[in-house]
Parts: structure tokens; sequence; C-alpha cells
């Protein structure tokens, strides 16, 4: 018990040094060097993060304080890390395939020169810090120091070729919509401290505390909270930025931009589940929040060509689905998907990442084609990370979204009728995605087929342990209804989400076995049929031609850019403009401006005083003596 | 004598003084001229302190003699201020050949 209360310094710590290393010596550090540093401290962080979780399956929470980091009056908030069940599976899928991402990273990233490729390890070490910060804070403003780092590391890893206008505009897109959500979660905190003068988990979500607090304050809080959340985890309104930051290498895009950083927002709310539970409207808008994203971005990827875009919108297509997991109550389906979408996600990602680098750059995969003979290890990876994700039983993504199905038909069949939906056009567009790239024939130039080859070991490595996770993590989870007492997550999470089951119990209803069977049957159906479709549609025919019609809009994001673009970016600028022209230019530039002639204009009328003929001066003596002269005269009494 | 006259006579003399330092650009007649306005105090201060004196003969043989110490203390001044000053002329004239004040306002520039 003692010992991993200890460890639990060094697990953020580690990337800290690691950062300040690569960071400092960017300049003397030899690629490999870099290399080494970068990914071995993740291991290190990821053998603790091991010990940990092994340490805290007893059910015990762990706190471990290091020093008050802010003292006001009755409120009092410690910098101490807290290691419970759900932050140490967290930790373990951040470090994990954290560190995986690190090692690929070594062999994708090699082009860069000496110094830029230290600054990439540097930033990602940067990362992996922050997110340990994020997820081990025992209160929501270390959480919250933890969520602007992983902001401002994203913000830096997307602009990470800077020199690229596109990308930084990318970049900068990333952190304002971040900022925006940011903003939603610090008024949450805010209204938190000035309701029950704490900000620490187990007090705030302790029964005396939450008898504190009215059911506005409660759905208010909450839906500040997820407002935040929605910023992190790209959700509609504010989910634009994801797709845009594909812009970063692809190793940035698998760890920050699937596998860890926008599953922020789901541990924050799987975190804070007690208060979502006792606001039942705030869960309904998470649920139908959810599942709209889920189904929007779905449609958004069925017709989107850039091998990274797909991914991107399918990912915020997921994200859609744990939040409609979260909303109907089923946090252990949520964080289970978490868990399974964060190894085929990164999967996907990474065996993108192997194919536009077998492409050298080429991202749109109507250039691609027939790569199944090229890249056989990227291939084989890949298809398990599709047919993961789709929900073809036994891979890992069946068992998690049905969780979460199953939860939604419970709660509204609605819900799991939509969900169903956006499962069949998951399943669609990432077949398209497969069939279009690894079969058929092959569509580039002659030169790039000519250069076609196999990724190094250390990019396949990654990709074959994450293909054999995405497989294999499901068993974690097995419903009831296939083998009872299978669930072993939901055995190990319980401690976390007791409180919310406990309030729940009055009114949950459990499923009867058929219905079970019935729901998976039909979802697996759907999927399968969308599949068989998909492969033989695309890998005969593949769609080259613009997109028209229905298809060109769906091709065009909805133009839901071009919407903000012109009811959000343009006014503001026409705003700015015209409090540059006239408050700026004639009104503050004025007082500045004049302020300083007027000192001009008296020193140049002054200065004639200064004539330099003695006789003025003496003239001026004169007549100053006469001044006092009368002035004492007629003051005398 | 009355002190109206007395009076009168040092008010011509000082008005002579300012007048000629204003108008004149001859650094030794400006030099004089402080003089004048020098002497005109000190007949001013002679005059004064020997109505004081006539005036409290009785009460205290010693009244009025305080101006009449001044104006030695005057004298004793004006005679430094002379020394000084006409070295400063002299020394003017031969970096300069020029007695003229108005052509000293290099400071300006």
């Amino acid at each position: 018990m003692k010992s991993a209360l200890q460890l639990v310094w060094f697990i953020p710590l580690l990337p800290l040094v690691g950062f300040l290393i690569n960071g400092l010596l960017r300049n003397k550090l030899s690629k490999t060097a870099a290399g080494i540093i970068g990914s071995g401290v993740i291991l290190g962080s990821f053998i603790l993060s091991l010990l940990l979780f092994l340490q805290v399956k007893e059910g015990a929470t762990f706190v471990s304080e290091l020093f008050t980091f802010i003292k006001v009056n009755e409120l009092s908030i410690p910098f101490a890390f807290q290691v419970d069940q759900l932050s140490a599976l967290f930790l373990l899928i951040i470090t994990g395939v954290g560190f995986l991402i690190h090692v690929y990273s070594t062999a994708y990233m090699h082009e860069e020169s000496n110094s830029h490729f230290a600054r990439y390890f540097a930033y990602l070490n940067l990362f992996v810090f922050s997110m340990l910060l994020l997820v081990l804070g025992n209160n929501f403003v270390i959480m919250f120091i933890g969520w602007e780092g992983v902001g401002l590391c994203s913000y830096l890893l997307i602009g990470y070729w800077f020199k690229n206008i596109d990308y930084t505009n990318a970049a900068k897109k990333a952190f304002i919509m971040n900022r925006i959500g940011d903003l939603g979660f610090l008024l949450a905190i805010f209204w938190l401290i000035a309701k029950v003068d704490t900000v620490t988990f187990a007090t705030v979500f302790s029964a005396e505390t939450l008898q504190v607090l009215t059911p506005t304050d409660i759905t208010g809080i909450t839906l500040l909270l997820f407002v935040g959340a929605m910023g992190k985890s790209a959700q509609l309104p504010l989910y634009t930025w994801l797709p845009d930051a594909m812009a970063g290498p692809t190793p940035v895009s698998a760890l920050i931009h699937a596998a860890t950083m926008v599953t922020a927002g789901i541990y924050m709310i799987a975190r804070s589940n007690v208060l979502y539970t006792m606001a039942p409207f705030t869960q309904g808008v998470v649920a139908v929040v959810g599942l709209v994203t889920a189904l929007f971005a779905a449609t958004i990827a069925l017709k989107q060509n850039d091998i990274k875009k797909v991914l991107a919108y399918s990912t915020v297509s997921q994200l859609g689905y744990m939040f409609l997991g979260l909303g109907v109550g089923a946090y252990t389906g949520a964080v289970f998907h978490v868990m399974t979408h964060a190894f085929f996600k990164a999967l996907l990602f990474l065996g993108a990442g192997s194919v536009i680098h077998a492409m050298h750059h080429e991202q749109d995969i109507r250039k691609m084609g027939g790569l199944k003979k090229h890249l056989p290890h990227t291939h084989w990876t890949f298809f398990v990370g599709c047919i993961a994700i789709a929900g073809i039983p036994p891979l890992s993504g069946f068992f998690s979204k049905d969780e979460i199905l199953a939860a939604a038909w419970s709660a509204n069949k609605i819900y799991w009728i939509l969900g169903v939906i956006g499962a069949a056009m998951t399943a669609f567009y990432m077949f398209r995605l497969y069939a279009t790239t690894f079969l058929g024939k092959f569509r580039g130039t002659q030169e790039q087929e000519h250069h076609l080859h196999e990724s190094p070991k250390a990019m396949v490595f990654p990709l074959i342990v994450l293909a054999v996770l995405s497989a294999g993590a499901g068993f974690l989870g097995v419903p009831a209804v296939l083998m009872e007492n299978a669930h072993w997550l939901d055995q190990y999470l319980a401690p976390v989400f007791a409180a919310s089951k406990e309030l729940t119990a009055g009114h949950a209803h459990h499923l009867s076995h058929s219905t079970e069977y019935m729901l998976m049957g039909v979802s697996v159906g759907i999927a399968a049929i969308a599949i068989f479709y998909a492969v033989n549609k695309f890998s005969k025919n593949p769609d080259l031609e613009e997109p028209a019609g229905f298809g060109k809009v769906l091709a065009n994001k909805w133009y839901v850019d071009e919407i903000y673009n012109a009811i959000i970016v343009r006014p503001l600028f026409a705003l700015s403009n015209l409090l540059e022209k006239f408050v700026e230019n004639k009104f503050i530039n004025g007082i500045v401006n004049g302020s300083g002639r007027l000192v001009q204009y008296t020193a140049r009328q002054l200065r004639y005083l200064q004539s330099g003929q003695v006789t003025n001066y003496v003239l001026l003596m004169v007549l100053g003596m006469i001044a006092l002269f009368v002035v004492m005269y007629f003051t005398k009494k | 004598m009355p002190i109206e006259q007395y009076i009168f006579l040092s008010l011509a003399l000082f008005t002579i003084g300012i007048v000629g330092v204003l108008t004149r650009r001859n650094a030794i007649i400006i030099f004089m001229c402080i003089e004048l306005m020098l002497n005109a105090v000190n007949l001013l201060l002679v005059a004064f302190s020997k109505m004081h004196h006539l005036k409290l003969m009785e009460v205290n043989p010693n009244a009025g003699t305080e101006g009449q110490l001044f104006v030695f203390f005057i004298m004793v001044v004006a005679a430094a201020e002379v020394s000084v000053g006409l070295a400063i002329i002299v020394l003017l004239y031969r970096n300069t050949r020029s007695v003229d004040v108005n052509f000293l306002n290099r400071l300006k520039h």
C-alpha cells in the first residue's frame, strides 16, 4: 500500500523529465537518444501504472497529497493525486497506448531534422504529462491544469509543421474551440466553489455536500461541465476542430486526437457520475448531443476521401457513442468503449500512418488501392481494426458498443434505433475506406508503386500489439447474457460508480435475455450487411468522381465550416474592423497621439522664451518683480 | 533736507540703471548701470537710516545704524562683483574682440 503511494509521483514526473531533457537539449541530442529518452520515460510510467493498477484492484482509493496549492479563507485546494479504479484504467490506456505510439514515432518521424525530432518528442512527453495530471488530480482544479495542458500540447503538435500556414490555422482553430469549452468547465468550477467551497472529488461527491446543492445547481454545474467536455471531446457544435487537427503528424492524431485527449471529456463525466445521475435533464442533453454527433459525423465520414479525415470523423462519431452511453447511465459501457476505442482507433490511425508513409505522404484514398500485397502487416492489422470498430463479434468493438446500445434501448428505444443506424454507417464507411485503400487495383503513379514498401519494424510492432489488443480487449467485458460474472471491467470499476448505481437502483430494469439476443443480432446483422455491401461495391469500382447532389453536401461536411464562418467568424471580423476603424483609430489613437501633440506644441511655444538675449531675460526678471510687487501690494491687508 | 528728495533722487538713479541694463548691449555700460542701481539703493538706505536715527535719538542712541552697516556690506559685495565681472569682460574681449552681450547667445544653439 505504501509503496504505491510513493510511486504515484513518478508516473507524471517521468514524462515531465523527458520533456525537459528533450526540450532543452534538442539541439544536442541525436535522434536515437531523443527517441530512447522519449519512449523510455513513457515505458517507465507504464510499468508504474501497471503496478498501481494491480494495487487498486481491491477497491481502495489512494490519495497522496504533495502540498496545498491554493488556500483562501474556507477554500483549500491541495495539489494531490488520487488513484482509484477509474484513474488506474486511464493511466494504463494513456501510458500503454502512449508508449506504443512513441515507439512508432521513432520510425515515422525519422525524416525530421535532429532538433525538430527532439522537439516532437518533447511535446509528446509534455502531452503525456498533462494527460496524466488530468486523470490523477484529486480535484477539479488539478484536472483543469491537465485539461489546459493537453489543449496546449494539442495546439503545439497540430502546428508541428509550423511553416505550413494551413496547419497553424488548424492549430489555432483547435485551441480556440477548446477555449470555448474550457470556459464552461471553469464556470462550473466557480459555481462549485461558490456553493460548497470545495473542489476535491471525494468531498464534492459525498452525500453531505450533495444535499447542500439544489437540483438547479446540479443541473447548471453538470451542463457547464458538459460544455467543457463538448469542446475537448469534439461534440456538436464544437467538433469542427478535430477533423482539422489531422494536420498534425499521424502518430499525434492517433495518440491525442483519437486515443487519449479527446476522451478527457468522457473521463470527466464518468468521474462526476454522481452529479450526472442526479441531473436527469443534463443526462438527456448528453445523450441527445452524443447521439446526434454520432450520426452527424458518421454521415460526413461516408463521403470523405482523405484517409485521416475518415478516421477523424469516425472518432467524432465514436465519441458521440460514448456520450450516449454516459447520458443513458451506462458509465461502465462508456469507459469500456473509451478503452476499446483507444486500441482500435490508435491501430487504425497508425495503420493509416503506415500507408501514408509507404505512399510518400499521399493521403487521398482515391489514389491508393491494392495495397494489400505491398503492405501485408499493415493490411491485416488495419483489417482487424476495421472489424473491431464495425462491431463484429468477438472483437472488442462489439462488446463495448453493444453495452452502450443495450443501455440505450432500456432508456429510450429511439436512441437504440438511431444508434444502430449509426453503427451501420460506421461499418459501411470503415469498409469503404478499407476496400478503397487495400483492395482492387493500384491507382497511384508508377513511381509511387515502385517505392511501395512495408514500414520498418518499429512501426509494425505497435500495430501488431494494438491489433491483438483490439481483438482481445472485448473479453474484459463480456455481457452477463453470454456468460455469468464475466464482465470483469464492471466489477473492477464498481466502486467508482457505486453511488450512481444506488441512486438508480429503484428503477433500473434488466433486459430479458431474449431481448438482448435480439438487439445484438440486429446490430451485428446490419453491420455485416453494410460490410459486405461496402466491400463488394468499393473493391471493384471505388467512387472516384466528385460526388453530386446530396453526396456533395456530405463531402463538404454539411457546410458546417462555411456556416460557422458566415454566422460567427465573419460578423466578428466585421465588428473588429469596425472597432478598429472608429474606436481604435479615431478615439484611442486620438487620445494618445493628441496628448503627445499637445506636449510638443506647448514646448514649441515655450521655446521662444529662451531667446538667448540677456536683455530679454532681465526684462522678464524686472517684469516678474513688478508683478510680485503688485500682487503683494494688493493682497496686503 | 526732506526725505522725499532723497527718495526721488534714488528712484531716478535706479530707473536710469534699469533702463540702461535693458536697453544697452555693451557689457561695460550694463555693468555701470548695475552699479548705479546698487548705489541708488545705498543712498536710500543711508537716507532712511538717518531719518530713523533723528526720530529715535532720545530713546536709543544707536537707532538706524543697521542701515548704514548694510551700505558698507553692499559696497564690499559690489567691489568683489566688479573685480570678478571686469575680469570676465576682459577675458571676453580677448576671446571675441567684442563686449556685446547679444553676441553671447552660443548656449542657445
